[in-house]
């Protein structure tokens, strides 16, 4: 009789995460998911099987490693487990925290047909945080090339891209408009998902590359594009602006006191710290019953600040829950920490106070329609269905798109006029000779980590463009 | 970091800075605005452009000390450096021969309003250049306006220095034909000269200042209505057509963070200055 190897019995539950509970969290900004101890991540790191075809890396879309660095969490080589995802990945702490791997690598997971998938994500901010309390390595570079980049915008696409030819040999400048790094991850995501401190350390990493980080120049106004090309000899450039224009909705009263959109309620909180005026200048003045339209992680971002501010918070999404295009994981700790969704209903009209400040709004239940060719399903307004509710602070989440500044000041550079967003090949090149984009200024607004894979493909590009350029 | 070569108090509360930029400078042009942010605890807070020099590397620009972060600005002495400047953001003026062009510029934005004043004589317009205040004392750069100016009225509200109020415009109007009309002030000095233009159908540009923080299209607390249409302040201007603009709404708009404002502001002056830790005590 053949020997059998003792067959390890599977566990089909992953290691829970520990969160601050959700009454205390609701009042403060500090970070929510806290993150696996050395003994957790050893036990989750165990669940791997694996795979000698692994399945996780075809979801993911920057190709991290995954069941390598799994291995060595296993055998507690964290040092080395932390260079094995940087290989692919500038930013772990990052996508580690808010990467939906429910949808990409841990969708693929063989154990999830039997069981829940291994908590990839988990295991990979273990050691991203490992390395922030243990000391950055800076991993080798290659000799310099003696080529010149210039980055626009230092988000998740930006700094990815940056980092990678950084490490080529390439001298790279990053330019960024905001007066921090980081893009969204700075701006656009609250501290209680996504320390700012977190993000500091990222896109130090990225400047201890080698990596010229430039704050306050907007491109398009202090230089454009061809002037960096012609005048500042740059070889090539990557656009990765964002879609940081916000998308109102057009109803009457719109301008009304008291009516944020999402970037600005965002930017006033995350960016400026307006959670701790009047510690910090800048001011946000929010009521007590707060509307968030929308469904997207932004709008859950909007609604989880709110209630962090003191306010009660409904969300209005014009479609069903089942349709909502949050993260799971983000609608679930929303509702815990209180939030209220109403489903089915669109703004109409917004009406004020004698002061200006919105006072309520008129809504109109919607009904579904059925599925497109791409399967998503429509909407219709319920003809005489208005409503009436009352509020006095509305945040309008319902989508950004790019930032048309690029856009107008680079001759030749196509976008598309219906999006805004600039026109690219597989790899990311523009129409423009040495001009590559991607991330959210190419795509419309997604996630970080498909601009970070985005970035990827394109410093790939970018490279052998390089190199092959006289 | 920016350092500060001169600053000097144009009238009181109101300060010139002349601050060193030089990529700023070779781009800067009249009507454009800079977001100026200092202090790690800082506001963003846009300022309009009153002058750039290519060869110094400089550019200037000119507050009202009214709030906190404005007061904290003040604060500091040439030499010093202010942590970041962005721009040059928005639209540039549009510049050209026209004719007979009127400047027309209240309080602060005076400063900006000479150098609109000054491009237009340099296209070859024939410039008459307004310039007004609360009283005598807050009329500022007079002789600067008269180098860059064919004419130079003066205006005030309590009539303490020219004329009093407005009414002189109508007289004015009835009298010359201008081709263009240029306004820089309170929002309300903007309201009013343009209703008065419309009557003469001058075409009128006004240049607005509403809140802003990214300045860069992002937030869209800037977001006016020009014509009916929803525009921002920061791309779409900061120039607008006057005869267009919504300045009740404007007006309202301005207003929704007073209350915060004066908060910061109290706690400022009882806390005895900025926390950004660089002024000493």
């Amino acid at each position: 009789m053949a020997e059998t190897k003792p067959k390890p019995k599977l566990n089909k539950k992953a290691v829970e995460m520990a969160k601050q509970d959700p009454k205390v969290r609701a009042k403060n900004f500090s970070e929510v998911a806290l993150g696996y101890t050395e003994a957790e991540a050893q036990e989750e790191a165990s669940r791997c099987l694996q795979c000698p075809n692994p399945m996780c890396l075809q979801g993911c879309p920057v190709e991290v490693p995954i069941p390598q660095f799994i291995k060595c969490i296993k055998e507690k080589k964290y040092a080395e487990g932390i260079q094995i995802i940087k290989t692919k990945n500038a930013l772990p702490a990052v996508c580690g925290r808010v990467c939906p791997q429910e949808s990409q690598c841990q969708a693929k997971c063989v154990i999830g047909r039997m069981g829940e998938p291994v908590s990839i994500g988990r295991l990979e901010r273990f050691l991203a945080d490992w390395e922030r309390d243990n000391g950055y390595q800076i991993p080798p570079k290659e000799p310099p090339t003696g080529k010149k980049v210039a980055v626009i915008g230092a988000g998740p696409a930006g700094l990815t891209v940056a980092a990678d030819l950084a490490k080529l040999g390439h001298q790279v400048t990053m330019f960024e408009a905001l007066h921090v790094g980081g893009g969204v991850l700075s701006y656009g995501i609250p501290e209680f998902r996504l320390p700012k401190a977190i993000v500091n350390n990222e896109v130090n990493y990225v400047q201890k590359l080698g990596v010229d980080l430039r704050l306050g120049n907007l491109i398009g106004r202090i230089h454009t594009i061809p002037e960096l090309m012609k005048e500042g000899g740059y070889d090539a450039v990557f656009i990765g602006s964002g879609a940081g224009l916000p998308t109102f909705t057009g109803c009457p009263g719109e301008n009304l006191g008291g009516i944020y959109s999402a970037n600005e309620f965002l930017i006033r909180v995350n960016l400026m710290k307006a959670f701790q005026f009047p510690e910090y200048d800048t001011p946000i003045r929010i009521g007590k019953h707060v509307v968030v339209i929308g469904g997207g992680n932004v709008a859950m971002d909007c609604a989880r600040s709110s209630m962090r501010l003191g306010s009660s918070v409904c969300l209005l999404y014009r479609r069903s829950r089942d349709e909502l295009p949050a993260r799971h994981e983000e609608i679930e700790n929303a509702e815990e920490e209180g939030l209220v969704c109403k489903f089915l209903a669109a703004p109409v009209e917004f009406y004020g106070d004698s002061k200006g400040w919105v006072k309520a709004m008129k809504c109109i239940a919607m009904e579904l329609t059925e599925p497109d060719a791409k399967g998503r399903r429509g909407v219709k307004a319920i003809p005489g269905s208005e409503f009436i509710m009352e509020t006095d602070t509305v945040i309008i989440a319902i989508g950004q798109t790019p930032n048309p500044i690029i856009q107008r000041t680079t001759d030749g550079l196509q976008s598309d006029p219906r999006h805004g967003t600039i026109c690219v090949n597989e790899v990311g090149k523009t129409s423009l000779d040495g001009v590559y984009a991607g991330g959210d200024v190419a795509t419309g607004a997604a996630t970080v980590i498909s601009a970070m894979g985005a970035g990827k493909r394109a410093a790939k590009a970018m490279h052998e463009y390089l190199m092959n350029k006289k | 970091m920016y350092k500060i070569v001169s600053k000097t108090e144009l009238v009181p509360k109101i300060k010139l800075f002349e601050v060193e930029a030089p990529e700023i400078a070779a781009k800067a042009r009249p009507g454009q605005f800079l977001i100026v942010i200092h202090g790690e605890k800082g506001e963003r807070i846009p300022l309009t452009i009153c002058g750039y020099d290519t060869k110094k590397g400089t550019i200037s620009f000119a507050f009202h000390e009214v709030g906190k972060t404005t007061k904290d600005l003040g604060k500091l002495s040439v030499g010093e450096e202010i942590d970041n400047v962005t721009g040059p953001l928005g639209n540039p003026s549009e510049i050209k021969k026209f004719g007979k062009v009127l400047c027309v510029g209240g309080s602060v934005m005076i400063a900006p309003l000479l150098l609109q004043s000054k491009a237009m004589k340099e296209a070859g317009n024939y410039v008459t250049t307004v310039l007004g205040a609360r009283s005598e004392p807050f009329i500022m750069l007079e002789e600067e306006a008269k180098k860059y100016s064919d004419e130079v009225i003066i205006a005030t509200d309590d009539g303490s220095k020219g004329y009093k109020g407005l009414d002189f415009l109508k007289e004015l109007l009835k009298k010359e034909k201008f081709d263009r009309c240029v306004v820089m002030g309170p929002v309300i000095l903007m309201k009013d000269v343009s209703e008065i233009t419309k009557t003469y159908n001058i075409p009128t540009m006004v240049t607005l200042t509403p809140i802003m923080i990214d300045g860069m299209g992002m937030c869209g607390v800037c977001r006016v209505t020009v014509g009916g249409k929803m525009l921002f302040g920061c791309v779409d201007g900061a120039e607008f057509d006057g005869h267009q603009v919504d300045f009740d709404e404007l007006i309202m708009r301005q207003r929704t963070m007073l209350p915060e404002e004066r908060l910061s502001s109290v706690l400022a002056e009882i806390s005895g200055g900025c926390k950004c830790g660089r002024n000493k005590a």
